[in-house]
């Protein structure tokens, strides 16, 4: 099963730390992003730049709309997805409450993948009929 | 050493976890002492399976092969810790020594203990009871979170809680990893019973065509019981193994191919297991002969006058009424009164019976149980008191959401109109 997990950080509690902590969580956190890597858990990852880089696309007033933002209104902002393979809910809880981060002030939010096949056949059924007529 | 392809060696690790990570993990948790590093190190030695076993072949023995393995991924994994967190060192330093000395005392025995003392810590009385059969399923048989909660109708995020939460307790308390004394061994291996009943009544009740996933449950406390009855011969648990066998023996016959329920006085017969009742007669009468038994055995014994006999008209009635009287006496309960007088009423007609029954709902106890309503319908339909039948199978009808069970009472009432 995968697992999408959500890390939420809060900017203030990096940019406090000295560049000797810095370095040491980082160092801890990608030594664990490879252990996961190593037995097979870590299905795929990235890391975010901060919410100010971020733009949003959406539907206003019948055309599309771009927009800076959003900036954060929460401490917590999303740091990073990472797609964890595990055998069920309980092992993916388990792997990620090992993680570092969890420790220096991060959380997960863990999410178990949709399953789409069913919702992706029906739509490409319904699909080739329209074609065919 | 054997080749294989990755395929095959991909199926022959499901069937090994399906059948073994059960017991691989007993031992584990006990050579590593900690629940979750167990099952980590558990998962990784599977996964180093399906990567090694394609290129180096399957080992003699993959079960050891399989612990070993994960005991050193477990040390692995501490000494990557150790890195960060210094005490972690000693305690991959204190398994690797331990290790040494378990190697040469891996005797057959300790590794069957292993999995009672998984059983009966699943089943701790310092744990809450409602996390007694998810750790059992999930622990023990090796079912996901997912499954689990899919066949007990709950939310993963749910069930996952209650797993975390007892795992924590487990290593917070600390609950000792081991099989009970003999003075403690009745009332915890009760617990234990009682579990899987629980999960065998989950899978039994289970409306047909509900899901594959519930339906399984019997099977997994039928295994479950035959782990038991293996590794801790106790009469109530040969009774209680005798018990669901002889209640699954009927399966094919319970459901018409529609879904409706269908009593044990209408099943075709011919439909019953002969394979699981004579099984289970045989553990039945074993577990009588100890004279040692309780209320699982007289329940199987009951159940066995029934699989013996060629229909209703044709059961020792006698029989099953003086089983029930020494199970009322073992163990009062209203719902057993009940099924005495059921049972009374078959041997003596039902004027009798609907009087016992009439006598247990006085004590007020089974007002919302809907098998008793139903039950004194059906005594008030045969003794032609059709108003009185009506008015007890609506009774029964509000207090059932099982469709099965809603179908033939609505069919009965239409009957009698």
């Amino acid at each position: 099963m995968k697992y999408i997990c959500l890390g939420y950080y809060r900017p203030e509690n990096v940019e406090n730390m000295s560049e000797s902590e810095r370095n040491a969580m980082f160092d801890e956190c990608f030594t664990y992003d490879d252990e996961l890597r190593k037995n097979g858990h870590f299905a795929a990852g990235e890391a975010l730049q901060p919410a100010n880089t971020a733009m949003t696309v959406y539907w206003k007033n019948g055309k599309v709309a771009v927009t800076d933002g959003p900036y954060a209104e929460t401490k917590e902002q999303l740091g990073g997805i990472l797609v964890l393979e595990a055998r069920d809910l309980n092992h993916a809880i388990q792997l990620m409450s090992q993680h570092p981060a969890v420790k220096y002030g991060s959380l997960f939010e863990i999410r178990p993948a949709a399953d789409l096949n069913e919702m992706i056949q029906q739509s490409e059924q319904r699909r080739r009929t329209s074609v065919a007529r | 050493m054997s080749e294989h392809s990755t395929a095959e060696i991909r199926e022959l690790l499901d069937s090994l976890y399906r059948v073994d990570s059960g017991r691989i993990l007993a031992t584990l948790i006990r050579l590593l002492g900690d629940f979750d590093l167990a099952e980590e190190a558990m998962q990784e030695a599977f996964a180093a399976a399906l990567s090694l076993w394609p290129r180096n072949g399957v080992p003699d023995n993959p079960r050891p092969w399989l612990i070993s393995t994960a005991r050193f991924k477990a040390i692995d994994t501490l000494r990557r810790r150790a890195r960060f967190d210094a005490s972690q060192d000693e305690l991959a330093r204190y398994l690797e020594t331990q290790w040494n000395s378990a190697e040469e005392s891996n005797e057959e025995a300790s590794v069957e203990d292993d999995r009672l003392r998984l059983i009966f810590t699943c089943c701790h009385p310092s744990l809450p009871p409602e996390a007694y059969v998810a750790l059992t399923l999930r622990e023990v048989c090796g079912l996901t979170t997912e499954e689990i909660a899919k066949a007990f109708l709950i939310t993963p995020r749910t069930l996952a809680q209650r797993i975390v939460r007892a795992k924590a307790k487990i290593r917070d308390t600390p609950i000792r990893y081991e099989v009970p004394s003999p003075q403690e061994l009745p009332e915890r291996l009760d617990a234990v019973l009682q579990v899987i009943y629980l999960v065998f009544n989950e899978g039994y009740s289970a409306a047909a065509g509900a899901g594959v996933t519930r339906a399984e449950l019997t099977g997994e406390a039928i295994r479950l019981g035959r782990l038991l009855t293996e590794l801790l011969p106790e009469p109530e648990v040969i009774g209680l193994l005798s018990l669901m066998l002889l209640q699954e023996s009927r399966h094919a016959a319970r459901t018409s191919p529609t879904g409706e329920l269908i009593l044990l006085e209408n099943q075709d017969r011919s439909l019953w297991n002969r394979e699981q009742i004579a099984e289970g007669v045989a553990l039945v009468e074993r577990a009588l002969k100890s004279h040692r038994f309780g209320s699982y055995t007289l329940q199987a014994a009951i159940a066995a006058v029934h699989a013996e006999a060629e229909s209703t008209a044709m059961t020792d009635w006698r029989q099953i009424v003086a089983l029930y009287n020494q199970l009322v006496r073992i163990q009062p309960s209203p719902i057993v009164e009940l099924n005495r007088a059921v049972a009374i009423a078959m041997r003596d007609g039902p004027e009798v019976g609907l009087a016992l029954i009439d006598a247990v709902f006085a004590h007020g106890e089974l007002a919302n149980y809907y098998l008793a309503h139903s039950a004194r319908a059906d005594m008030c339909r045969r003794l032609g008191r059709t108003a009185e039948a009506r008015s007890s199978y609506e009774k029964a009808l509000a207090l059932t959401q099982q469709e099965p069970e809603r179908q033939f009472l609505q069919e009965r009432i239409r009957q009698l109109k």
